[in-house]
């Protein structure tokens, strides 16, 4: 019998894998003949990352020696493009002229780097991360020393970047989504990936989408722009945003082609004679890049080389990070769904989290970071579709686990280290309240009150100082129990905001990994109070996260009952003009809009406008000088004020005047729950001050400031926080005020419900007597509206979030052809 | 499961939705909300809430689950069954993401037309 001839295009992993399962069944089977593109011969393109770190050479990586191609009668040309395949003549021909005829044929051509169209991309130094080639560049453009920036923080990325930064170079990471690596990792998976290329000095940038590289007046790269016009300056820029199925030359000679070349479950293509493997492949509407599934082709192709039946059903791939140091591993499939339950363990104190998703008691997901020691036992068992129902309570904790204790809720704080502060008014950390409760033999919370200070004043550490007593004390102490903010913490909103401020949260991701949660994406409860926390205790640091924000927030309007929006522009103090009554009776009448009301807090609401016409109508309200009233925030809202002193006979002092110039300070900041002011010229009270969050009644003498009165769901008059005798006064200390309630207040509670928790007393003390403090409270709110103080409208007007006010699509027909 | 045998209508971009929310497709049958989860499954509902009308499409996306905002009613975005003590459910079109396209299942739209 002749030997048939076998041709394979390419000569990377797949083919040749695909060549050792052949021999290993039929070493006389087919003549072989393999043309590469490339001058070498078949090594391990996993193994690049560790020989750009430089842990590694070239010559540890090759797979096949020249030597195996000799001893298995493989003829192998380097350096040969192919250029022509004859189909009918059954021929196979490359650019520098070589022809060989074949009975069955691979297309193994792989796949090519992703080049992202910027300006510039061609310009010397501009580098993508796929072969040798690439990391031979890489090390070139190293010795020189620099930054490197890597575009993409996806796998091939944070290779190259962690390879980079071992080489010397300074690198920053370009990632255009939140979170890193997101195929493969959940959120909080990539946010501990994130933290730790910081740590290592990577500069590590999410959200950040580039807009043009750089020249430097010679054809080489200087910076990279981004589209917020941020310049990093780059000696190299290198691509890792993905690569694309190499088909080009399979649609060339006719074959069916997708994304990828297609192939059936038997991988041959349209051409019954010619197979398809590794990543230029699409099965079933998936391609791969990760070398798993490309060994499971091998096979197949194999055996139907040799005339067997083997079927390719797809795969389920594992992914681990091959960067010296991060443990991270990630399965299968992590969506969510309600058929769906997951299984968290998050080990704060040593940078653990382990997520397993489960479907009818089997695992069909993983992700691992910072043990992955169980990643394959879990890949396992994922893949032989193992009932895990037996073993379901300690799966999390791994192979070797048998038995265990539950989790201990006061894990966190007795993570922290001693200096961490728990009392944030006295200025207390967690060493002092632990020694002086060994030292003294402290056992009531009382006790530790008395001696420390801690949890003495506004009460909110009382939660931390509890379980600090617990941790210390043991089974001595019984903490009174704290309600959760909510069913994903055991936390109640006092300790969350404590742990915030003492170990540095500053992502809600990284509230959830530190302080335990036990869900892998909080709910709607804690979403958005997390998100106030941050944007109150972080003002500059913190990136807003509007989807954890209620839709009133997102959209900067009044969600109705139907469906449609209302609008109240801000009205400084509760006055109007002639030009602004002018210009919202015109958007009344432009947009149709079905009802004009007059609101408690004086202002004009307009009700029953679509969401679609929400930013027209802001533009015309902004041509007229309006900003957004924040009707819609939790934050300040309105100051109602009488006329004063301008035109009432009884008015003692320029109550507008003070409430236009309130209203001009603290609009735009963000509070835990709604606040209302008002400032009454005299003590006739026309503007309703003593049943306002914080209300001003004006006298003779000055200012007399109250607080903490409500007419809503409780009816309750203010308290008098003090006089002052001064408007300078009368501002500084209600602003102090309103920031001591924004850094204590829980999400979602009144100022009166805050100042009756923490007491009316201490509320005083701190504003009123306390200067120093006082003076403090005011410069932090100072600062927190220097980021505050955006007119939300005027950015929607200009483009911002447009995606909110317009459909994604209009279906006409349903189309149902 | 039997995705290759039903038709899909593409309606855009998987990233024209904001992680964790949702997007209105406009149907002659009424609006339908599409989610995109945190890790970028799609599901969607009709924008409609059983209890007041209220448009989901408008709530905040937790997990698989949205809540919707006029009166905090949640629901499973897989199903469409509300969770928690309240009773009732919203109907799901079957959705789907190809080469980073959203698609919509023809069959479920052509369904809600009647």
């Amino acid at each position: 019998m002749t030997k048939q001839k076998l041709v394979i295009v390419g000569n990377g992993m797949a083919p040749g894998r695909m060549l050792e399962f052949l021999f290993d069944k039929d070493k006389d089977a087919y003549d072989v003949t393999i043309f590469n593109a490339e001058p070498r011969v078949n090594y391990n393109r996993l193994m690049l990352s560790p020989v750009l770190s430089g842990e590694k050479t070239y010559e540890d990586i090759i797979t096949h020696g020249d030597a195996w191609y000799a001893e298995n009668a493989v003829t192998l040309h380097k350096s040969a493009r192919v250029s022509e395949i004859d189909r009918e003549a059954k021929t196979v021909t490359s650019e520098n002229g070589i022809t060989a005829p074949y009975d069955k044929l691979v297309i193994a051509t792989g796949s090519n780097p992703f080049i992202i169209p910027l300006p510039g991309k061609d310009l010397d130094g501009v580098l993508t991360y796929r072969d040798l080639d690439d990391v031979e560049k890489m090390l070139a453009a190293a010795k020189r020393g620099g930054r490197a920036v890597v575009i993409g923080g996806g796998l091939l990325g944070l290779e190259a970047a962690a390879g980079l930064k071992m080489q010397g170079m300074e690198v920053t990471v370009l990632h255009l989504m939140p979170t890193l690596m997101e195929r493969q990792l959940d959120p909080s998976a990539g946010f501990l990936l994130e933290e730790e290329f910081k740590r290592r000095g990577i500069d590590v940038r999410t959200k950040a989408n580039s807009h043009e590289i750089v020249d430097d007046g010679t054809g080489k790269v200087r910076a990279i722009r981004l589209d917020d016009g941020t310049e990093i300056e780059a000696s190299i820029v290198v691509m890792a945003v993905g690569i694309r199925p190499s088909a080009d030359l399979a649609k060339a000679i006719g074959l069916e082609t997708n994304r990828g070349v297609l192939v059936g479950d038997d991988m041959r293509t349209s051409d019954p004679d010619i197979f398809a493997l590794g990543e230029c492949v699409e099965h079933q509407g998936m391609c791969y890049g990760l070398v798993a599934p490309l060994y499971e082709m091998a096979g197949v192709i194999a055996d139907n080389l040799l005339g067997e039946t083997s079927e390719y059903t797809g795969s389920v791939t594992a992914t681990k990070l091959k960067v010296t140091g991060v443990d991270l591993y990630s399965a299968g499939d992590f969506v969510e769904g309600d058929d769906r339950e997951e299984i968290v363990l998050r080990d704060a104190s040593a940078g653990v989290y382990k997520r397993l998703v489960l479907k009818d008691n089997k695992i069909i997901g993983a992700v691992l970071y910072g043990e992955t020691a169980d990643g394959p036992w879990f890949f396992d068992l994922l893949k032989k579709g193992t009932d895990v129902s037996e073993m379901r309570e300690t799966l999390i904790f791994g192979q070797a686990y048998q038995g265990g204790a539950p989790l201990d809720p006061t894990a966190a704080v007795a993570a922290l280290p001693d200096d961490a502060e728990i009392c944030g008014c006295n200025g207390i950390c967690k060493g002092k309240i632990v020694s002086a409760i060994k030292d003294k033999g402290l056992t009531t919370l009382d006790g530790v009150r008395a001696h420390t200070k801690a949890s003495a004043s506004c009460g909110t550490c009382t939660g931390l100082v509890e379980q600090l007593m617990q941790v210390t004390l043991g089974d001595a102490y019984n903490p009174a129990a704290v309600t959760p903010m909510c069913g994903c913490t055991h936390l109640g909103h006092d300790e969350v905001r404590r742990l915030i401020k003492s170990k540095e949260l500053k992502t809600i991701p990284s509230v959830m990994q530190e302080l335990e949660w036990t869900s892998s994406g909080g709910c709607a409860k804690c979403r958005p109070a997390l998100n106030y926390y941050l944007v109150s205790d972080w003002p500059d640091e913190y990136a807003d996260d509007y989807q954890s924000r209620f839709i009133n927030e997102r959209v900067h309007a009044n969600i109705q009952k139907d469906g449609t929006y209302s609008v109240v522009p801000r009205m400084w103090g509760g006055q109007t003009s002639s030009k602004e009554l002018r210009a919202i009776a015109d958007v009344v009448d432009k947009f149709n809009i079905p009802t004009v009301k007059v609101t408690g807090g004086q202002r004009i609401d307009m009700l029953g406008i679509k969401k679609d016409d929400l930013p027209a109508v802001w533009a015309d309200l902004g041509e007229a000088g309006f900003v957004s009233g924040h009707a819609y925030a939790k934050g300040l809202r309105t100051v109602k004020t009488c006329v004063g002193s301008d035109w009432c006979r009884f008015g003692t002092q320029d109550s507008t005047g003070l409430g236009v110039r309130l209203e001009k300070f603290m609009w735009g900041s963000w509070t835990p729950a709604k606040v209302k002011l008002a400032v009454s010229g005299c003590p006739r009270n026309c503007a309703e001050a003593t049943c306002k969050d914080v209300g001003v009644i004006c006298v003779d003498s000055g200012f007399e400031i109250h607080f903490a009165g409500a007419a809503g769901l409780d009816i309750k008059g203010t308290e008098v926080l003090g006089l002052v005798k001064t408007e300078d006064e009368a501002l500084e200390y209600i602003v102090a005020l309103v920031q001591m309630y924004r850094e204590q207040g829980r999400y979602l509670e009144r100022i009166y419900k805050w100042a009756k928790r923490v007491g009316y007393d201490e509320v005083r003390q701190q504003i009123m007597e306390d200067a120093e403090k006082r003076k403090a409270y005011f410069d932090r709110f100072v600062f927190s509206q220097k980021f505050a103080q955006v007119d939300p409208w005027t950015e929607r007007v200009s483009g911002k979030d447009k995606h909110e006010f317009r459909p994604m699509a209009v279906l006409q027909a349903e189309a149902a052809e | 499961m039997n995705a290759e045998t039903r038709n899909w209508v593409e309606i855009g971009d998987l990233t024209d939705i904001p992680r964790e929310g949702a997007r209105v497709v406009k149907t002659k049958a009424g609006c339908i909300a599409v989610f995109r989860t945190v890790d970028d499954a799609v599901f969607a509902l009709d924008d409609r809430c059983p209890h007041k009308g209220g448009p989901l499409s408008q709530g905040i996306v937790h997990g698989t689950s949205v809540t919707c905002p006029l009166h905090n009613w949640v629901f499973d975005l897989s199903t469409g069954v509300a969770k928690g003590a309240d009773e009732g459910s919203v109907p799901v079109t079957a959705a789907r993401v190809e080469g980073g396209k959203v698609l919509l299942a023809a069959d479920d739209l052509a369904r809600r037309g009647e």
